[in-house]
């Protein structure tokens, strides 16, 4: 094709360039280069004066701690730590105040006034009891944790610790085959796996770069930290003295994301030995001075960049997340609801696996947001116990405003510790989000990495939860 | 003349005509491309330029495609493109490529380069091969808070010498040097301040001679391009991206109007 566009005048461009070329000899192009660099450093010689020493020892002190071969990763970890903990520990307080607020005064006040005006009882379910309690509890459960993960998160990126973080995690990726680039790729993640996708562009190699497109669903996206961190709080905090729940449970998610980290690694290791084969390509990263973050400006923009923009797309999907959970539990067939249908065909198969039949429809249910899974979950459990007096009716979407009346509903629904890990795992390990797809269909403008990149996940969630189950019920038994 | 009067005529007091449009670019009077090596604070200047929010973070290679916003200064309406940082444009990465084909056929109006004060001559790398291609750019000397922490002082007036382009001593971050920057720009892209970019004179005449020779040949086949020279001495280098836009004609078509669709 190209050849018979060319023309006789680009021929000619072409071939001239090259006979130049030969007359010029092999060393002009350093010579060009050469004389760029030379003016450079003459122009700065000329116009730069150090005075003093330069205060980048304090960097290097600093460096010479954090990316360390023996203090490293014990001090990401600490950090990761450190920040769901406050999170964990921070978010319970206003959690609880919202949801009263939303669930505890608004709700009943809606209602009151639907029945008032004469709204059919179909609709104010679809409206009320649907759309609004899913968004209600999107609202109460995720802006607080978000509002101080992000700014939290957003210092550390603020201050430079995240190019340290890469260059830890370097050696680990150049092992693994993957790209080194991939640890930033893998921090981004750690926000929004749509993203995460997104800056894979920064991977030059198109194989390196799939692998990071793939592998980007392991790093716990913050759809998923909510989850996570209720799990945690309930089952293994649960499984602890009080004193020492708060810490254990902050652990068990940092050991989760470890965990992902992990299976990013894994991974892309199988990948690269396999349908993605090759090199691991060099690559330099700048380690960029460190500098203080700027508090007010990071409170800000996170706040309203990262954790209105997050909440707000939860809200979008939950609206008709929460009509179409309200009509799957609502509308029957010979006289047993849709969503309950569903829930006694799967549950044999998702008892081999730890699960349920509940967490197996709410994951379908929440493929466009993987924030409405709790709030999912809890309602089915109501609908499938048949409990009384908790929530207000079949598919209700509520939150009982405290960890203790989560943890109430689940238990009746014969969750245990190990129905509690094997959602925080399959919750890691699962098909990413809508937008998520979407964005690799987009980069990849390829179905078939598409759909190995939605369905590996699964497959890996299921063999990890077979797995857990089977372990956990030879050692108890 | 009382004191507020001259204020209103200082060339810097423009700051409240300063119109941040975000994104909203209907009719632009300017492009302005913003240039630089990685986490110099390309992407802060972007945002106080433009009014939007462009993520902005601590690590090189956070831009991975172009961002666009714009703004309006004295009755003109400016479109700025944030590019991905680089270290050369010898076109080693996609995102030098992106880099380099915006400002070598986006043919912007002004190019400012954003350099990092405390790494001035690994900055300069870059700007010199900036000038190489273009005529008109301003240095956004950024972190200058960083360069007095680490007790570092540069000749600004002699450094604007050296380079033939105005330069401005900048903290981005805390928004110092904006308004200053905003006029420079101005000035350049009005052509009130008429660059003289600094060139590598020491090219052999054999070099000279090459280049020439084959400067003409592009005339005839690419009217109407810029920077014909640097095009050349690419060829002469043997640049297989650039002679892959020989090849397939796709130098030739290159212009202002259709490059947006090219590198995003």
């Amino acid at each position: 094709m190209e050849t018979s566009n060319l023309t006789n005048k680009d021929n000619e461009i072409l071939s001239l360039a090259n006979n130049l070329r030969w007359d010029l000899g092999v060393n002009f192009h350093d010579t060009v280069i050469e004389s760029i660099y030379e003016d450079a450093s003459r122009i700065a010689q000329r116009t730069v004066a150090q005075e003093g020493d330069p205060a980048k020892h304090f960097d290097l002190k600093i460096d010479r701690i954090v990316t360390s071969r023996w203090l490293g990763f014990p001090i990401m970890f600490l950090l990761l730590a450190l920040v769901f903990w406050l999170t964990v520990s921070g978010a319970n307080y206003p959690s609880g105040l919202l949801a009263d607020l939303f669930i505890g005064k608004l709700y009943p006040l809606l209602k009151q006034f639907a029945a008032n005006i004469g709204t059919p009882a179909w609709l104010s379910g679809v409206l009320i009891d649907g759309a609004y309690l899913a968004v209600a509890w999107v609202v109460s459960v995720m802006l607080p944790p978000m509002a101080i993960f992000f700014p939290l998160f957003t210092l550390l990126e603020d201050f430079g610790y995240l190019p340290r973080v890469a260059f830890n995690m370097d050696s680990l990726f150049r092992k693994a085959g993957a790209h080194g680039k991939q640890a930033l790729t893998l921090s981004m993640g750690f926000g929004c796996n749509a993203a995460g996708v997104i800056a894979t562009r920064v991977i030059d190699s198109p194989r390196e770069r799939l692998i990071a497109i793939i592998t980007n669903n392991f790093s716990l996206c913050n759809g998923r930290w909510p989850t996570q961190i209720l799990i945690a709080t309930i089952f293994i905090g649960g499984a602890v003295p009080s004193y020492l729940a708060g810490i254990v449970s902050a652990g068990a998610v940092v050991g989760i994301a470890v965990l992902g980290i992990g299976f990013s690694l894994a991974v892309s290791w199988g990948l690269s030995k396999s349908i993605l084969r090759g090199e691991a390509s060099a690559f330099s990263l700048e380690l960029p001075p460190y500098r203080p973050p700027r508090i007010w400006q990071t409170l800000y923009t996170s706040l309203i960049d990262r954790t209105i923009f997050v909440l707000w797309r939860a809200i979008v999907f939950a609206l008709p997340a929460g009509i179409l959970i309200w009509v799957v539990a609502n509308v029957h067939i010979h006289g047993i609801s849709i969503a309950e249908h569903f829930i006694d065909w799967s549950n044999p198969f998702a008892v081999i696996f730890g699960l349920n039949g509940v967490i197996l429809l709410a994951y379908i249910i929440a493929i466009p947001a993987n924030e409405i899974v709790i709030p999912t979950v809890l309602m089915l459990t109501v609908l499938q116990t048949g409990m009384s007096g908790v929530g207000a009716g079949a598919g209700v979407m509520f939150d009982t405003a405290s960890i203790q009346g989560t943890e109430e509903i689940l238990r009746a629904g014969g969750w245990t510790l190990l129905t509690g890990i094997n959602l925080m795992l399959f919750s890691l390990l699962h098909n990413p989000c809508s937008t998520t797809i979407y964005t690799i269909f987009k980069e990849t403008h390829s179905w078939k990495w598409t759909l190995v990149s939605t369905f590996l996940p699964i497959v890996l969630g299921l063999i990890v939860c077979f797995f857990t189950t089977q372990i956990w019920l030879l050692i108890t038994s | 003349m009382n004191n507020s009067q001259g204020c209103e005529n200082c060339p810097v007091h423009h700051k409240e005509h300063l119109i941040r449009m975000g994104i909203a670019m209907d009719r632009v009077d300017y492009v302005i491309a913003l240039a630089g090596n990685p986490n110099t604070g390309k992407s802060t200047v972007f945002n106080n330029l433009t009014g939007l929010r462009q993520h902005t973070g601590n690590w090189p290679g956070k831009t991975v495609s172009r961002a666009e916003g714009g703004y309006s200064y004295a009755e003109k309406r400016y479109k700025v493109v944030d590019l991905p940082g680089t270290y050369s444009l010898l076109s080693t990465s996609t995102d030098e490529d992106v880099a380099r084909n915006f400002i070598l056929f986006g043919r912007p109006d002004v190019t400012v380069i954003v350099a990092d004060a405390t790494r001035l001559e690994r900055n300069l790398n870059l700007t010199l091969q900036i000038l190489e291609i273009t005529d008109r750019a301003v240095l956004c000397l950024n972190l200058m808070d960083e360069a007095k922490r680490n007790h570092i002082e540069i000749d600004l007036r002699n450094l604007s010498k050296e380079l033939g382009i105005p330069v401005i001593p900048a903290a981005a971050r805390q928004k110092e040097g904006m308004p200053e920057l905003i006029q420079a720009i101005e000035e350049v892209a009005s052509g009130k301040y008429v660059c003289k970019p600094h060139r590598a004179k020491s090219k052999s005449p054999k070099l000279n001679h090459a280049i020439a020779t084959l400067v003409k040949k592009l005339e005839e086949q690419f009217p109407g391009i810029p920077n014909l020279n640097w095009v050349a001495l690419r060829l002469l280098e043997g640049d297989e991206s650039i002679i892959d836009a020989i090849r397939t004609g796709e130098l030739g078509t290159l212009s202002p109007t259709t490059f947006p669709t090219l590198a995003s």
